[in-house]
């Protein structure tokens, strides 16, 4: 066995540790080597807590063997996993991703009890009509009137918006917030957009040029990325 | 070879047993060989507004079970040669009949007339899809009310998964003029411009349309109350004429809708 070929390197940075995972050597041989090096010198008991960065570099990991990876570092008291990045992605993963990243085109009308729901962004071309309902894991693009309800970032993403050319909706949903129309009746507005202000945590309706700061690149791939 | 339609809405008593008679009525008066369907077993109406209870000796759920054939059923309205009524049953429930049942009839009643009229319960459940079954196209009533027009659009968003049926045509039934200025009522253009489907017609709240239905003899016969001109006029709009809306009809036109666009009230 080569000992100058080292399965692990530790590096520390600002953020904390990043273990630099070998692409070559056997995963058996990464377990021997993490539990000894954590064992060994890395970290006093006395610190606070360190974060850790796990860099897979172009190894693909199932999630069993990442858990059996996350038990050794968690057994060190004072390590806390912040992250395992990997260049590598499943066919599946993939796929999803790309869903997650589309951009649905839709053209019809919504209408009372019928609901539309996309993966990724959905761009609705038509109206939303009372009593109809839409939602998406991304954000909800609507080229028509919202009369209806607006679900956007429904498997959790907060940084979602729901934009509308013309929007009187009856509930705006974003994530797990909710915000519905006021009890007197209102005139909807024209160009608008709605999005998670994270100081109030409250649903806000803003001009739709608003956008231009508050998610600034919005849809942009790399962007979505990080949300994704 | 006919064309069957079917009226239907929904929501219940927004008038669609009254346009079914009317639309009927003034069709046969333009000449044209009209037959009715009720399809409402049970809660039988189109008879009595058409004032032909006395006459009926069979009914639609006879055909169907082929206790007879549909030429023994069908009820020569008084007035009119070329205007028959296929009547509902009053005792048997609803599952008495099914959709391939009515097909029948009226695929074969296609034969014989130019119209055939479909009178359809209110709701989405069994009946409804009894009465849509053998129809070419639809007609969609709703009153200038929200709980309506939001019923109408449920049925429209149905209506539209059907295989083989055009987009459905509307009919706004029992405005009053005032409560529309008042606000208090939806106006015309609000409801197209939810609905987004053609516009057939415009009916007043008419006292006269209770009166008439309350003698047995549908308003369309009198020569010019509102209601009546309201429903001849949807009658050639049926047979392809263009007739314009008259004037309670109150379309305020594109001017309208733009300066709405740009937030001006007038
Ligand atoms: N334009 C009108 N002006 C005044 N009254 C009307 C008008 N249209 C219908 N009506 C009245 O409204 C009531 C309900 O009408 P109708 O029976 O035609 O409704 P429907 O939709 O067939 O009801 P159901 O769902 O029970 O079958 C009747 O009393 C009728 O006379
Ligand atoms: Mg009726």
């Amino acid at each position: 066995m080569n000992n100058k070929k080292q399965a692990i390197t530790i590096k520390g940075t600002k953020d904390g540790l990043t273990f630099i995972i070998d692409e070559t050597s056997s995963l058996e041989l990464i377990m021997k080597e993490l539990e000894t090096k954590l064992s060994s010198k890395v970290v006093d008991q006395d610190q606070p807590m360190v974060k850790v960065n796990i860099d897979l570099g172009n190894r693909y990991l199932s999630n069993e063997m990442k858990e059996e990876l996350l038990e050794i570092v968690r057994n060190k008291q004072n390590l806390v996993i912040n992250e395992i990045t990997s260049n590598v992605l499943t066919k599946e993963e993939a796929q999803e991703w790309y869903e997650e990243l589309e951009i649905s085109t839709i053209t019809r009308i919504v209408r009372a009890g019928q609901k539309l729901h996309v993966k990724g962004d959905l761009l609705l071309i038509g109206d939303v009509n009372p009593g109809g309902s839409v939602s998406a894991t991304g954000n909800v693009y609507i080229l028509g009137r919202l009369n209806g309800i607006a679900h956007a970032g429904i498997d959790g993403n907060q940084e979602a918006i729901i934009a509308a050319a013309y929007m009187n909706p009856t509930q705006l949903r974003i994530s797990g917030f909710l915000s519905r129309s006021p009890d007197f009746e209102t005139e909807g507005l024209f160009m608008e957009c709605a999005y998670v202000d994270q100081k109030t945590e409250q649903i806000l309706i803003d001009r739709l040029q608003t956008l231009t700061t508050i998610r600034p690149g919005l849809g942009s791939i790399e962007r979505r990325m990080i949300n994704g | 070879m006919g064309e069957a339609i079917v009226i239907t809405s929904g929501k219940g008593g927004v008038g669609k047993t009254t346009t079914t008679a009317n639309v009927g009525t003034s069709l046969a008066l333009l000449g044209k060989k009209v037959c009715l369907i009720d399809t409402d077993i049970g809660l039988r109406n189109l008879d009595v507004v058409m004032g032909l209870e006395n006459r009926i000796v069979y009914d639609v759920v006879d055909v169907v079970q082929e206790r007879c054939r549909v030429k023994q059923a069908l009820v020569r309205d008084k007035r009119f040669d070329c205007l028959h009524l296929l009547p509902a049953s009053q005792t048997s429930d609803k599952s008495a009949v099914t959709p391939e049942g009515i097909q029948r009839i009226v695929a074969e009643l296609k034969q014989d007339y130019d119209y055939i009229l479909i009178d359809c319960p209110a709701g989405i459940e069994q009946g409804y899809k009894n009465a849509i079954a053998g129809a070419d196209k639809a007609v969609v009533i709703t009153t200038p009310e929200k709980s309506s027009v939001r019923d109408a659009d449920r049925i429209i968003g149905l209506l539209e998964k059907e295989e083989g049926m055009e987009s459905p045509h509307l009919i706004i039934n029992r405005i009053r003029t005032h409560m529309v200025k008042s606000g208090d009522m939806l106006d015309i253009n609000d409801i197209v411009e939810v609905l987004a489907i053609d516009l057939l017609g415009i009916v007043a709240d008419d006292d006269e349309v209770i009166k008439s239905s309350h003698h047995g003899e549908p308003v369309a016969f009198q020569p010019n109350t509102k209601a009546s001109i309201s429903y001849r006029n949807i009658a050639r709009r049926i047979l392809g004429e263009s007739v314009p809306l008259m004037s309670l009809e109150e379309d305020k036109g594109m001017m309208a809708k733009v300066k709405k666009f740009f937030g001006i009230k007038s």
